[in-house]
Parts: C-alpha cells; sequence; structure tokens
C-alpha cells in the first residue's frame, strides 16, 4: 500500500517582492499515486507546479524525484516529467501529428520511436483520425486531449496537469478523467491542480487544499470530507430573499450551519428534525445530500470572493 | 543560474527544426518576398538611379548596390525573424512555455533562434545574389566566401534583436529599434554609397555598427575581390554576436524563469 514517495516537496517558499506566494508547501506523492492540489486562485497552485519544472528559482525548500533533487537533476529531471499546462499551447501553425513530432524532437526522442507513440497516443486521446488535420479545425476539449498526448510522448514517470479540465464540457471532462485514471493503474504518478471538487474527489488518492501559499490540509477525499463535516447537509434556500430562520431555531438541532445570503447550511449526522421544521413551509426549498469535498473546501478557505491570478 | 547555463545544448536544433517546419507551410509568399523584393531594388535603384550616379568605388552602381542589398537584407531579416516573429512565439503562441516544459533550456531556445534568424537571413541573401547574378551583378571566385559571412552577421543581427525583444512588452517596442538602429544603418553603413563620402565624424561613428562590418567583407567577396581587414571585421561581427547573446540570456532567463 505505502509506495515510496515518487515525488516530494519540502517547505517550499517563494517570494514576488513582498507577496509571499508560496509559505511552506510541503506534500509527498507516492510512486504511482495521484495527488490534487486544490485550492482558490491565487493559492500557489500554478507557482507550486512551476516549480518542479524547475521554473521557478525557489527561495527556500527542495524538492525530490525519485529521490534524487529535483535542482541538481536540471534539464534531465525535465524529460522523465509530462507537464499539461493551464494554458494550451499547441503550435497553432502545425498539424495533430506535427505537434507531436515536434514536441517529440524537444525530447530528442528518435524519429522511429516518436512515430510509434503518436500512434499509440492519438489512439488513447481519441483523436486517431485527426491526425492530418490543423489545430484550428480542433475543438476546445480535443485540444486539451491532444495537450494531453503531448504531454505523454516521453513515457513520463510524472505527469503534472495544470487545471486539465477547466472549460471543458462533460463530455470531454469524463474522457479526460478515463484516461487520467488508465495512466494511473500503468503506474504514472499524477498531480493536478483543480478548482472543480469533483474533479478531485473522482481521481485523487490524496488531495491538498491549499490557500495563501500553504496546505491547509491533506488526507483523501473521503477521509478530509469525514473529518470536517460531521454527517450531512441540508440546503435551506429562503425564497424571498429575507434571512432564512431568523429565531435561530435550528441550532437546537445541529451542531454546525452557516449562512450564506439566502441559504442556511446545516451539518449533521441527523438533519431530519430540522427538515421536518422546514419541509412545509412555502417560503423554503430544501435540498439534503451527503457532504463533499466542496464543502470542506469552503469551510477551510472561507467563502470570500479571490483576486484572479493573473 | 550559473554562466554555464549559457552554453546551448545540440537541442537547440530542435528549435531550429522547429522554426524551419512552420517556414516550409508559407514556403511560397516567403520566397515571394526573398525573390520579389530584392528585384524590385535592384531594378529601380540599379538601373533607375544607377543610371544618373554612374559607375561607382570603380563598378557599375548595380554591382556596387547589389552587395550592399545582400548585406542589409541579412540584417533586415534576421532582425524581423529575431523580433517580431520570437516575440510571437514567446508571447502570443506561449511556444517557450512548451519549450521549457522539456528539456530545452532557456539557452537551447535562444540559441535556437539566433540561428534561425541567421539562416533567414541566408536564404534572403542567397535568393539576392541569384538574381542579381542574372543582371551580372554578382561576379569572382570568392562569392561561396560570402555564406560564413553572411551567416556570422545573420547571428549577430539575431542577437541584437533577441536583445530587444526579452525586453520588449509589445511590438510597439521595436520601432524604437528600427528606428535608431535598423534604419540608421541601412543608410550610414556602405550600402548605397562608399563610407569615405561621409564626413570623418560619421564614419567613425559608422565603424562601430555591425553593417559597416558585413558590407566591408561582403562587397569585395561578391565582386571578385578578396576583403582587406579580414580578421577586424570578423572581430567585430563575432563581438557583436556574442555579447548580445549573453546580455539576451541573462535578461531572458529573468523574464521567463520567475
Amino acid at each position: 500500500m505505502l509506495n515510496p514517495a515518487f515525488l516530494e516537496l519540502k517547505h517550499l517558499h517563494k517570494r514576488y517582492g513582498n507577496r509571499e506566494v508560496l509559505r511552506g508547501v510541503d506534500f509527498s506523492i507516492p510512486a504511482g499515486s495521484c495527488y490534487a492540489l486544490v485550492g482558490p486562485n491565487g493559492a500557489g497552485k500554478s507557482t507550486t507546479v512551476r516549480a518542479i519544472q524547475g521554473l521557478t528559482p525557489l527561495d527556500g525548500g527542495e524538492i525530490r524525484m525519485d529521490g534524487q533533487a529535483l535542482s541538481t537533476l536540471g534539464a534531465a529531471g525535465r524529460a522523465r516529467i509530462g507537464v499539461v499546462p493551464q494554458m494550451d499551447n499547441l503550435d497553432p501553425d502545425f498539424t495533430v501529428e506535427e505537434n507531436l513530432w515536434t514536441y517529440g524532437r524537444y525530447f530528442r526522442l528518435p524519429k522511429s520511436r516518436i512515430r510509434q507513440r503518436s500512434a499509440e497516443l492519438l489512439d488513447f486521446m481519441a483523436l486517431s483520425g485527426y491526425a492530418r488535420q490543423p489545430i484550428s479545425a480542433l475543438s476546445g476539449g480535443m485540444q486539451r486531449r491532444l495537450t494531453i498526448a503531448r504531454a505523454l510522448i516521453n513515457a513520463p514517470q510524472l505527469l503534472l496537469l495544470d487545471e486539465p479540465t477547466t472549460g471543458l464540457d462533460p463530455q470531454a471532462r469524463h474522457l479526460i478523467w478515463q484516461r487520467l485514471r488508465d495512466l494511473r493503474r500503468q503506474g504514472t504518478t499524477l498531480l493536478l491542480t483543480t478548482h472543480y471538487m469533483d474533479e478531485a474527489e473522482r481521481l485523487a488518492d490524496q488531495v491538498g487544499i491549499v490557500d495563501q501559499g500553504h496546505i491547509l490540509a491533506q488526507d483523501s477525499p473521503r477521509a478530509l470530507i469525514e473529518s470536517h463535516i460531521p454527517g450531512e447537509v441540508l440546503e435551506l434556500r429562503r425564497l424571498d430573499g429575507n434571512t432564512p430562520d431568523p429565531e435561530n431555531w435550528h441550532q437546537q438541532q445541529v451542531a454546525l450551519s452557516e449562512r450564506v445570503g439566502d441559504t442556511l447550511i446545516c451539518y449533521g449526522q441527523n438533519l431530519q428534525q430540522v427538515l421536518a421544521h422546514f419541509v412545509h413551509n412555502p417560503d423554503y426549498r430544501w435540498l439534503q445530500r451527503p457532504a463533499s469535498l466542496e464543502d470542506v473546501f469552503l469551510r477551510l478557505t472561507g467563502r470570500n470572493l479571490r483576486e484572479d491570478e493573473h | 543560474m550559473s554562466w554555464q547555463d549559457a552554453i546551448p545544448n545540440p537541442g537547440a536544433l530542435a528549435v531550429v527544426q522547429r522554426n524551419f517546419g512552420v517556414w516550409r507551410k508559407l514556403l511560397l509568399p516567403s520566397m515571394l518576398g526573398n525573390f520579389g523584393d530584392p528585384l524590385l531594388y535592384l531594378l529601380a535603384l540599379g538601373y533607375g538611379l544607377g543610371h544618373f550616379v554612374g559607375p561607382m568605388d570603380g563598378m557599375p552602381y548595380i554591382t556596387f548596390i547589389a552587395s550592399g542589398i545582400v548585406a542589409s537584407s541579412v540584417m533586415n531579416t534576421a532582425s524581423f525573424e529575431g523580433l517580431y516573429s520570437a516575440f510571437t512565439r514567446m508571447s502570443a503562441q506561449h511556444t517557450y512555455a512548451a519549450m521549457l516544459a522539456t528539456p530545452l533550456r532557456v539557452s537551447d531556445i535562444l540559441a535556437g533562434e539566433v540561428l534561425w534568424a541567421a539562416i533567414k537571413g541566408l536564404i534572403s541573401a542567397v535568393a539576392i545574389i541569384i538574381v542579381a547574378s542574372f543582371f551580372g551583378a554578382i561576379q569572382g571566385p570568392w562569392v561561396w566566401l560570402s555564406i560564413p559571412v553572411i551567416l556570422l552577421s545573420g547571428l549577430s543581427f539575431g542577437s541584437l534583436a533577441l536583445v530587444i525583444t526579452a525586453m520588449a512588452r509589445s511590438y510597439d517596442f521595436f520601432m524604437y529599434y528600427f528606428t535608431l538602429a535598423v534604419t540608421p544603418m541601412f543608410l550610414f553603413c556602405g550600402v548605397f554609397y562608399p563610407l569615405h563620402s561621409l564626413p570623418a565624424f560619421a564614419q567613425d561613428i559608422a565603424q562601430i555598427l555591425p553593417l559597416t562590418h558585413a558590407v566591408a567583407l561582403l562587397r569585395p567577396l561578391l565582386t571578385g575581390q578578396l576583403p582587406r581587414h579580414v580578421p577586424y571585421h570578423l572581430g567585430i561581427l563575432l563581438l557583436y554576436t556574442v555579447i548580445p547573446y549573453l546580455i539576451a540570456w541573462r535578461l531572458l532567463v529573468r523574464r521567463l524563469l520567475r
């Protein structure tokens, strides 16, 4: 069960001017498992991914891959890593297969190897019929799949994915998730950053919730939910826009609750009493559901809007 | 990041290969420009203006100006490639970001770009040499020796352009470089008339500009003579390659690795 750590991040620190973007990021990923870094904009997710690629000189801390310090591996370390960047940077002047070909040459892979690998990867990412198509002929989801195929050209041991499914439709997301699980089964170690809690919940063995440059909590999705949210969730939405349950009646029944605008959110093992109290009140609409990673995330990072990273 | 990291690996050739691959797709319009523009210049200046100018430095004006246009075209082509095209790859297409996710380093990308700028300069120069030789304006046994000189000149103009690109925030920035460096060199470095017709102080200024040295080597080689002071001219062009390369590397490291 406990594979040795393939990637270890120890106490990463990074400052831009007097803004500290990483303040002691610590985590490790066992070989062949998937770790999801979730956090609001500006939390330090992308900086962490850049640091692993050696593109961000650190002010402190160390990154080790397979037992070796990445700083000493240098460019040779990147030969074992695949990267799916947040922003697509496919070559717009090239066709699908020319993109893979050119990228393979950056790794100085032999021509025969690139040819064989390209055919396999296009098949794997369901792009076989598009080898000769220009990039402009691909949909957003297909471009993303090609970016993932490209990141796999060097058969990386570690795949970094920076928000891999942002902006994609559900079909495209599900196909990508399926393929990422296949890769994990084949032994690739995965690190992904995401805003989507369902994505982290479905893919990751371990989730790290990061905010303001450090990790607030990390564990398996199930354990995170169990340790931060007692039981189930009941959302009571007041239709007329007034404060829900102004008398705080619910507080006699549930241990944990919060108000967000027109909605009262109750957490607890037994929410039947609360539900029974409000179910016939025409001013309320209700939703009872199991606790999710999103509840944990919002409880830990708060509900304030974040400035965009860019 | 130590200075040793400024020395490129063979991976730089993959960058050249990539740019060549894109260029090949746009071969026709690109070739039309390479052959068409010099043809127009030679006709207009060589025949048109040359008719009134008469012989210059002991040769027909069209012969004099053909070698000048070869040199200035190397400058223009390599500069354009190192400015607009390289900036597009860096900023608009994020090609450098994609490359940096592979074992390529900043120095490999930079060296690949500079080498490609020089190759594009060579392509345009060869096109002009072919066109001009139909007019009898290129001649003599030393034409082949011009190729390494053209490549070195292209490397120096490419390196200089990449310094500007590494500092640029937008395309508008390049106008400074064209107005303050490229155009003055085009007009005052011996492309259209011999340097000795300039006042002494202007000659001194021209001596520190790279195009002067490219012209000083290329004009004799393309008109059947052997150039003089070869090590001096080559040395200046080499300095204009190495120093801007190191400055551009430093600036790009700061820009790309943050």
